[in-house]
């Protein structure tokens, strides 16, 4: 009975793939049908290249261009549009022009600038605070196992908490200076890189250490020549991992006591209700972060040119 | 399952940190005073390795008794988990026999003993052609200067003189298992140990990267232990073919192949000896392929 039944089954979805191949043969440009030109009588099939095959390449290349290019600009016209019609209300949600308007004059006088280099210098301060202590803890972890049944219940039980909740505490500890803002972002990026790099370790293919031996390795080459650049990669993706976590963190960072910054502009500028001002920021920090990804990117590229594309 | 493997890769480590240094270690195992035979480079008697596999120890060899001679190509063939990589691993030092001994001529002037050619893609993907091939000198400590006439010249034997810089990456399987094969060389070890080296590739590849390999072997004579599934490979590489029997490992059989080189696999094939060759080595062998598939046994 039921062997009947698949036989049926497979019956009918042989028929059902076949009769969807065919369509799709006879549907396609590139399958002609020739029933006279064989002389012999019998028909034909002809296989050749589809017309315009480079073009259509080219093409495609094209339109993906043109809309990772006009899908932004879409939202920006409709929003414009919107906020001139009065659907939506440019009090509250100010519209492309209206930011424009504002952030131009703001680059222009330097004002933006000096926000800018506070923040930058506190984003780079932080990171490298975090991320240089990060790599050098994880890598270790990840070769000596008595370190890392030491260290993990610590990592693992103080990883989860909100770097946002423990800012009051970096408020007593380090004041209200620059000193606890880069504490902040440093704290984040230190527990990303480490446990990155840690894992990064931990994920060498173990054929690498069998070739490291079987040619006579010492401890010291060991590290140089498979530890850390079998780890690499996974530093990187930590530090990248660390880099959006900065630019989280500034913005938390600079809300309380501080007088300047871009993070700072966005809650000033939500205090004054100066909603321009505030979209300006915004606007900074996602270039700021599309331009600090983009140079980790670079340098990932130089220390690591055996990755693959 | 991931404690488990953490712990295998924890134990490799911890191993490659504590032998620091290969020779040193041979050494101490060398302590005993023992004369070697002229003619004898490396001599095994009574090895048997254990395996812990839980609460239970299974053994990959028992009781292997051999002695290869200075210089020779011996072929090492098996049915599968015979052992024949825990063999060689064990001479490479990646393994610790659990009882036996192992004897191998003392190298001259700093050579290292033993270099392997891995049957896996197992050239360092962060270093250049050039580095990879030079990985065992370096290791050595031979400066740079010293190493690039060597790797150089073995860029040259193995075709890969236009891929010097480039990486792993770039090139194709059967180039990387060259460099696998020129790094081994390059390192100038008193024992050569390839685990099936040729086991990946296709046959078009094979063929060629067999007849490279004779070409630098006869170059240097070393003393070679070459692990191979294939009969073909066995016959026409080696001067004498291992046969090892069904789990636990141990020497069912020794066969001398007395034809004579440079040979040539094509010519091989229609050769009388060579069939007889064949006959014998494979009726010895699939006598242990069938018991080593009585021996299976569904995994709980």
């Amino acid at each position: 009975m039921s062997g009947s039944n698949r036989g049926n089954k497979d019956t009918v979805s042989l028929e059902h793939r076949k009769g969807s191949e065919t369509e799709q043969l006879l549907r396609s440009e590139n399958l002609r049908r020739i029933d006279a030109k064989c002389g012999s009588g019998r028909e034909a099939i002809v296989i050749e290249p589809p017309p315009g095959r480079g073009e259509a390449a080219w093409g495609r290349r094209f339109f993906t261009r043109t809309v990772a290019f006009l899908s932004p600009s879409l939202l920006l016209v409709i929003w414009e549009v919107l906020a001139r019609w009065g659907v939506i209300d440019a009090r509250l949600f100010s519209s492309p022009s209206r930011i424009l308007g504002t952030f131009l004059p703001l680059l222009r006088s330097g004002e933006l600038l000096s926000h800018i280099a506070i923040s930058l210098q506190r984003i780079v301060l932080g990171f490298l605070a975090g991320a240089v202590p990060g790599v050098i803890p994880g890598l270790s972890m990840g070769l000596f196992a008595p370190l890392r049944a030491w260290l993990m219940p610590l990592v693992s039980s103080t990883f989860p908490i909100p770097k946002l909740a423990i800012m009051p505490l970096i408020l007593i500890v380090f004041g209200l200076g620059e000193a606890s803002k880069v504490f902040t972002i440093g704290i984040g990026v230190f527990y990303l890189v480490l446990i990155n790099s840690m894992t990064g370790v931990l994920s060498i293919e173990p054929i690498y250490l069998d070739v490291a031996k079987a040619f006579g390795a010492s401890k010291k080459d060991f590290y140089l020549t498979v530890a850390i650049p079998g780890s690499l990669p996974m530093i990187f993706a930590g530090l990248k991992l660390g880099m959006g976590t900065a630019l989280l963190l500034i913005v938390a960072a600079e809300m309380s006591a501080a007088q300047a910054g871009v993070g700072w502009m966005v809650w000033r500028a939500y205090d004054m209700f100066d909603i321009e001002r505030m979209f300006s920021a915004l606007l900074t920090l996602a270039i700021l972060g599309y331009l600090l990804a983009t140079l980790l990117e670079v340098i990932e590229r130089k220390v690591i040119p055996w990755k693959e594309k | 399952m991931e404690g488990k493997v953490d712990a295998a890769y924890r134990r490799r480590v911890d191993n490659i940190l504590r032998d620091a240094s290969q020779v040193d270690r041979y050494v101490g195992e060398l302590a005993r005073p023992v004369e070697l035979p002229p003619d004898i480079c490396v001599k095994i008697s009574g090895l048997t390795k254990e395996f812990n596999m839980g609460d239970r120890s299974i053994a990959a060899i028992a009781g292997l008794d051999l002695e290869v001679k200075d210089g020779e190509f011996l072929c090492i063939v098996g049915p599968s988990g015979c052992g024949k990589t825990t063999l060689i691993r064990t001479i490479a030092g990646l393994e610790r026999q659990t009882s036996g001994t192992i004897w191998v001529k003392q190298p001259a002037n700093g050579r290292p003993l033993t270099a392997m050619v891995f049957q896996t893609d197992s050239i360092f993907p962060w270093m250049t052609v050039e580095d990879n091939v030079g990985y065992g000198l370096r290791m050595q400590g031979v400066k740079k200067a010293q190493r690039d006439a060597k790797v150089q010249s073995l860029l040259r034997v193995t075709g890969l003189e236009k891929f010097g810089k480039s990486y792993p990456h770039q090139l194709s399987g059967g180039m990387r298992q060259r460099v696998n094969v020129a790094r081994a060389f390059a390192a100038d070890p008193e024992i050569l140990l390839m685990d099936e080296p040729f086991g990946l590739l296709d046959e078009q590849n094979r063929m060629i990267l067999q007849r490279e390999l004779m070409e630098i072997w006869r170059g240097s004579r070393k003393t070679t232990l070459f692990i191979t599934h294939s009969v073909d490979e066995a016959i026409l590489l080696g001067d004498r073919i291992l046969v090892m029997t069904a789990h636990p490992g141990r020497v069912k059989e020794i066969i001398d192949i007395d034809i004579p080189r440079p040979r040539d696999l094509i010519a091989l094939r229609g050769d009388p000896k060579f069939i007889s060759l064949y006959k014998q080595v494979w009726e010895l062998l699939s006598e242990e392929v069938l018991r080593s598939r009585a021996q299976e046994v569904p995994r709980s």
